[in-house]
């Protein structure tokens, strides 16, 4: 695998947005060219070796390259935005929209996520080893067509109304998240080993969302369906007992599911 | 300034030009029969000429266009363009920013567009949005089908007092001509109904939709306003309901046209009949009456209508037809906006997907092209996709080319649209094809006639305004029927369009995307003492029942910037 390494000099307070920086748009190109690539910065464009230092060895065939921000990015928007193929590595934090309608290949994050990370994700995997903000795995602003597939992996914490309207794919985190996951969900995962502030799966219509910690306040539009052990998701087992949840009833035709983990989640059933 | 473009194939169906090589001559704005030596010379050899298109139904200003793209981000997510030199950054897929509308339709060879639906109230913010439409000439319709005013004179059979209102409202609002939309249905959704058909009184005001119809096409005619009354029918997107559109249409064939401007011929106008030329009772048993509307246009001199076209897009609905709108979300489920406009009219949006796969929407889409092939004469039919219910206007071109290729839409019949197209329609059986020069007809000529334009607008004879548009389609060369792309692809962006006499587009580009149109209002002096009374009256009532002050209803000069009033005197 060849490998392009971009060193960033300093993070503007100004961001940066680089959606042109991807796989499918390095290959083929030579180091030379790679640094007068254009990004965004604020609203004017300018190259990319303005912001990075560039280094490494480009290939022809984009499923070959990995792009590595050799450092923390934290002003830095949309990486690997509308990526189909090849891999990113960031070895620090990112900003907003890091896998935005991603369609395939593979992003690893080493720090943290700001929000939107994966939104509208088709295809792929993304892999967050600190936190992520608010709107992971969501759909933009107004849509009600979100993650259709790929998967998104959390070691750390998320924010709030994480895979609003997802409709395929699988979303795990690691950690704790804020309010309203799964919000408007229509289908796909989201596994959540650690606790829930409230409003699990709020006007959720399908898909499947389990809670291994603790949901400290839940919505009255679902049915209890009783408790179940080590539940068989999309041939996956996940072991352990859990509470089954059929909702949200406050929206028409609602058949999501939440199971939450018996030993956290007494004060929740009926 | 002057300019020749040379040896364009010019086609101008309003001088009976049918393709021939020929120069045009502009001067000062205008087209002259020669020029000097000195004029710059465009070269339109190999290529088409026409006059600027002339959009006679779109909605691209205005409260209920606005509130299509606060409701939809993800819209202007879809399409955006950014800044570049003079012209301006913009999106919207279906529902464009304002500058963005502006450039669009120019780059299409568009020189004028009327927004189709201003509630007299919101006047202002549509002409706000109006100046911020670049390079355009516009107009916009002041709704009156719903208007307390309008409902209550015509009610009490006093003509003359609803025609000397809507003289002053067409000062007041600057508007350019009477729209109805679903007369009498949206005052009835003010309290939770419909109505249904055009013999159900509205409540309260117990008057029917057939009375206001025939009501306002005579003070339309009283007047002798430019264009005729432009009717949005009852029942619009129901099964079965051409025969409201079909009675709907008689009520104005008895009531001649007599224009004091322009030179229509006919008495009324109905907009989007796509949307109703439905028979069946239900979507189970919903199927073509396209014929049944052509037929009886074809068959009448009073009519001309505008189809609606369905583009097969994701698109916004917007209509002041409030409870359609919400018979629209009770069947889609997508997001919904609904508003009302105290006594005049009110409105609806929601988003639609219009998908080749689905059975209803073919059918729909059958509808549209059997109403542009089965119209005999492309002088009573014009090109619309009622922008943006039926698709974004972006889409004219590919509409074009559907018309101009019976191959073109066999393809799309047998390999795309569901097979109801077929089974409910009798599109598969037309192989009519249009002409440049029919194309010309519907997407010009025939607008600029019936909106009592056609001394300047779309046609190139000398005097009109220098409005052209030249694309890089050889008709000599070229078969629109078998190259059917090419058609889809040079009527989006033209070679050069010229405004007002000046280049406002080179090889598909905006160039001066700064330049302002006019805005077309109708000044009707029609009876003095009659107008006095109605104002007294429309105090009072703004005082008992508006939320504004009179005094923040009319529109200054000072929201436009060309303002063009067409003076009608009628004494």
């Amino acid at each position: 695998m060849s490998k392009i390494i971009l060193t960033p000099k300093e993070q503007p307070q100004v961001p940066l947005e680089v959606d042109t920086i991807l796989p499918d748009t390095l290959a083929g190109k030579s180091i030379e060219e790679i640094k007068s690539m254009h990004i965004q910065y604020g609203n004017s464009e300018v190259e990319l070796k303005e912001f990075f230092d560039v280094d490494g060895e480009s290939g022809e065939n984009p499923s070959e390259l990995q792009i590595e921000f050799n450092g923390d990015v934290y002003n830095t928007k949309r990486i690997g935005e509308g990526m189909t193929t090849g891999e990113i590595v960031v070895k620090g934090n990112a900003s907003m929209y890091v896998g935005a309608k991603m369609k395939g290949g593979k992003i690893t994050v080493e720090g943290d996520v700001e929000g939107w990370a994966g939104r509208n994700m088709e295809g792929g995997e993304i892999v967050v080893m600190g936190n992520a903000g608010d709107y992971l795995g969501s759909a933009y602003r107004g849509d009600w067509r979100g993650m259709r597939g790929g998967k998104i992996t959390v070691h750390g914490n998320a924010g709030r109304e994480i895979a609003e309207y997802m409709l395929g794919g699988k979303i795990q985190i690691n950690g704790n998240v804020k309010m309203l996951p799964g919000i408007h969900m229509n289908g796909g995962v989201l596994i959540i080993d650690g606790n829930v502030i409230s409003r699990t799966g709020g006007e959720m219509k399908g898909g499947t969302i389990i809670v291994k910690g603790k949901i400290d306040e839940f919505l009255p539009g679902f049915e209890f369906l009783g408790a179940e052990n080590d539940i068989e998701i999309d041939g996956e087992v996940i072991p352990g007992s859990f509470y089954k949840f059929r909702g949200d009833f406050a929206t028409k035709g609602a058949d999501g599911l939440v199971y939450a983990a018996t030993a956290k989640n007494a004060h929740i059933v009926p | 300034m002057e300019y020749i473009i040379k040896n364009g194939m010019v086609y101008d169906p309003l001088n009976n030009i049918d393709g021939e090589k020929m120069d045009i001559c502009i001067r000062d704005g205008k087209i002259v029969d020669s020029v000097s030596k000195s004029a710059e010379v465009v070269d339109a050899s190999g290529k088409t000429v026409m006059a600027g298109g002339v959009e006679p139904h779109t909605h691209i200003a205005g409260p209920k266009v606005n509130l299509g793209r606060m409701m939809r981000p993800e819209d202007s997510e879809k399409d955006a363009e950014a800044k570049s030199g003079d012209r301006r950054s913009g999106s919207g897929f279906s529902v464009p920013s304002t500058f963005m509308t502006g450039y669009r339709y120019t780059e299409m060879g568009y020189t004028t567009a009327m927004e189709a639906a201003m509630p007299p109230l919101v006047a202002r913010h549509t002409h706000e949005e109006m100046v911020d439409t670049p390079i355009l000439d516009k107009g916009a319709y002041p709704l009156l089908g719903n208007n307390w005013f309008v409902m209550e004179y015509l009610k009490n059979g006093e003509v003359e007092e609803c025609a000397a209102y809507i003289a002053w409202l067409m000062r007041a609002t600057k508007g350019y001509a009477i729209k109805v939309v679903n007369p009498c249905g949206t005052e009835a959704w003010g309290w939770g109904g419909n109505v249904h058909g055009i013999n159900d009184p509205a409540p309260h005001f117990g008057i029917t939709g057939a009375e206001m119809i025939k009501g306002l096409v005579e003070a339309n005619e009283m007047l002798g306003l430019p264009h005729s009354v432009h009717l949005h029918c009852n029942d619009l997107g129901h099964p079965g309901n051409y025969e409201t559109t079909l009675a709907s249409f008689d009520i104005a064939k008895n009531i001649k046209a007599s224009p004091k401007y322009g030179k229509r011929d006919i008495s009324l106008y109905g907009t989007h009949v796509q949307y109703h030329s439905y028979g069946g009772t239900s979507w189970r048993d919903f199927e073509s009456e396209a014929p049944a509307i052509a037929d009886y246009v074809n068959k009448n001199d009073h009519i001309a209508i505008d189809v609606g076209q369905i583009t097969l897009d994701e698109t916004t609905t917007m209509t002041a037809d409030g409870p359609m709108e919400f018979d629209l979300y009770t069947l889609t489920g997508f997001k919904w906006a609904n508003c009302d406009v105290e006594l005049e009219t009110g409105s609806g949006v929601v988003p639609f997907i219009y998908s080749s796969k689905n059975p209803v929407h073919s059918t729909q889409w059958a509808i549209g092209m059997e109403l542009f092939l089965l119209t005999k004469d492309p002088g009573k039919i014009m090109m619309t996709t009622d922008h943006p219910n039926a698709g974004p206007f972006i889409r004219y071109p590919r509409i074009m080319a559907w018309l101009m290729s019976s191959k073109y839409r066999n393809d799309l019949i047998e390999n795309e649209l569901h097979s109801w197209a077929q089974k409910k329609s009798s599109i598969a059986t037309i192989d009519r094809e249009y002409s440049l020069y029919e194309i010309a007809q519907v997407t010009r000529a025939t607008a600029a006639r019936v909106l009592g334009l056609s001394e300047t607008k779309g046609h190139l004879g000398v005097g009109a305004d220098a409005d052209v548009a030249v694309y890089s389609f050889n008709p000599e060369t070229q078969d629109a029927s078998s190259d059917y792309m090419a058609v889809e692809t040079v009527f989006r962006k033209a070679d050069h369009v010229f405004k007002d006499g000046e280049i406002v587009v080179k090889n598909g580009e905006v160039v001066k995307p700064r330049m302002d149109g006019r805005t077309y209002w109708v000044n009707c002096n029609f009876n003095e003492e009659l107008e006095r009374n109605v104002i007294s009256d429309v105090q009072k009532k703004f005082k008992q029942y508006y939320t504004i002050n009179f005094e923040n209803y009319e529109v200054g000069n000072e929201y436009m910037r060309r303002s063009t009033p067409i003076e009608i005197k009628c004494k």
